[in-house]
């Protein structure tokens, strides 16, 4: 159950580094109260209570708010539910899995921000027209970027990740089921796509090796012939 | 001794799955709970993601700069928090706050995406700010109830565990990814903060 001495170890590495948080957290107590020290116990702490606002409101029917789990649950399986959303968030992880740092992180950072803009764009009652095939294009070009490891510069990546965002966002974002909560219903929208994102860069891992090069290129072209067969239907 | 090798993450999921499991069916506003006015506001405060959402933004924009920051929000906080709550129950009428709660949504956010390196006495001036905006809105909403002081006395001591645990977990991430991750959270928060700004303009 001790795990003092690589403690002792961090400590020691601590003192002797020029860098002050790591000076602060090992040198200190970071919230002490007597003999306590809650540092070690919020790990624990955190994920209980993360478990439980998670589960917790399932069994919740009373709330002022009415409808405020489903709107979670409602806003989280929308993007899921479509293939087309589908297909290009998990390729716009797997292009970051492919470009690396820090594509694959700023790629997940910025598209639900602008996912959200046109998401509000639509709201407020701008329209944006060609939503349709923006979204089957946004398949078809994130799909062949994968296929072909296209290497963009960060902005260009980011830039064109970005366009496709606002038709995904004016599309999906706005698709709120009467008497269900609003922000509930945009959280888990928006937690969802972050999950499809996640997906694919954990899908991108595999990109180390070199069958899995292929495998991720082989996973391209099969979301690119998803966004061709989308745009097929825009069309028809 | 079979126990103390299982890994401690195991051990956290299944206690959090069994907690989990056990909750009795909350009915999350005030009066609700049968257990008494402090469980009343303190389920009150888990259940209304208004608040607690910009609360735990709060926590990771003061986890990621460390552990003084940490500290500094995580009594900061609760403290404005709960003078808020006490002058908005002397309000007369109930504030209106979906606008409100979703820019605090975006600037947490935006704050917490960019790591902003904000000095100490700007985020207490920011936890001071929050914690004070909140708890008035609180406040406001509970001036009806008979217990709502005791009320205002459990909604405080959800924000200082919420605050505390989740700061005290990002203060200490050591590794580049896991704070990446924080950063994302950032994003979806601000993303949602977007969203329900626009719910707010349209009037859903």
């Amino acid at each position: 159950m001790t795990n003092s001495k690589p403690e002792a170890q961090n400590r020691k590495q601590a003192q002797t580094s020029n860098d002050p948080i790591l000076q602060t957290c090992f040198t200190k107590p970071v919230l002490s109260f007597g003999h306590s020290n809650l540092f070690r116990v919020s790990t624990f702490g955190f994920w209980i209570l993360v478990c439980y606002i998670l589960f917790a409101p399932a069994s919740a029917f009373a709330h002022i708010q009415n409808g405020a789990a489903a709107g979670f649950l409602t806003g989280f399986v929308h993007p899921i539910s479509g293939l087309d959303h589908v297909l290009a968030m998990v390729a716009v992880g797997l292009w970051g899995a492919q470009l690396g740092a820090p594509a694959i992180w700023v790629l997940p950072v910025a598209f639900p921000l602008v996912m959200a803009m046109g998401g509000m764009l639509g709201l407020i009652g701008v329209p944006v027209p060609g939503i349709e095939y923006g979204i089957a294009a946004s398949a078809i070009l994130l799909g062949a970027a994968v296929l072909f490891e296209v290497g963009a510069s960060l902005v260009v990546t980011a830039l064109l990740v970005g366009i496709f965002a606002i038709f995904h966002g004016h599309a999906h974002g706005t698709e709120l089921p009467p008497g269900q909560n609003a922000l509930l219903y945009s959280m888990g929208f928006v937690i969802a796509t972050g999950c499809l994102h996640a997906l694919g860069i954990g899908i991108g891992a595999v990109h180390r090796w070199t069958w899995g090069q292929k495998l991720l290129r082989a996973a391209g072209a099969v979301v690119a012939v998803g966004g061709v067969f989308f745009m097929w239907k825009a069309l028809a | 001794m079979k126990f103390r090798s299982q890994s401690p993450l195991l051990t956290c999921v299944t206690v959090a799955l069994a907690v989990a499991l056990c909750a009795a069916p909350a009915q999350a506003h005030l009066n609700s709970t049968g257990m008494g006015p402090i469980y009343d506001g303190l389920l009150h405060f888990l259940m209304s993601p208004e608040d607690l959402v910009p609360a735990l933004a709060l926590a990771l924009l003061a986890g990621l700069r460390g552990a003084d920051y940490g500290r500094r929000a995580a009594f900061t906080l609760p403290a404005t928090w709960l003078a808020g709550s006490l002058f908005g129950l002397t309000a007369a009428a109930t504030a209106e706050s979906a606008v409100l709660s979703s820019l605090w949504f975006l600037l947490l956010g935006v704050l917490v995406i960019a790591d902003a390196k904000l000095s100490l006495s700007a985020m207490t001036a920011l936890a001071a700010l929050l914690g004070f905006v909140h708890g008035y809105l609180n406040g406001t909403g509970m001036g009806q109830s008979r217990f709502a002081v005791v009320a205002v006395l459990g909604l405080t001591s959800g924000v200082f565990v919420l605050i505390v645990l989740a700061a005290a977990l990002v203060a200490q991430l050591r590794a580049h990814w896991a704070r990446i991750a924080v950063r994302v959270a950032g994003s979806w928060i601000a993303a949602s903060g977007l969203l329900m700004l626009g719910w707010s303009f349209r009037g859903s």
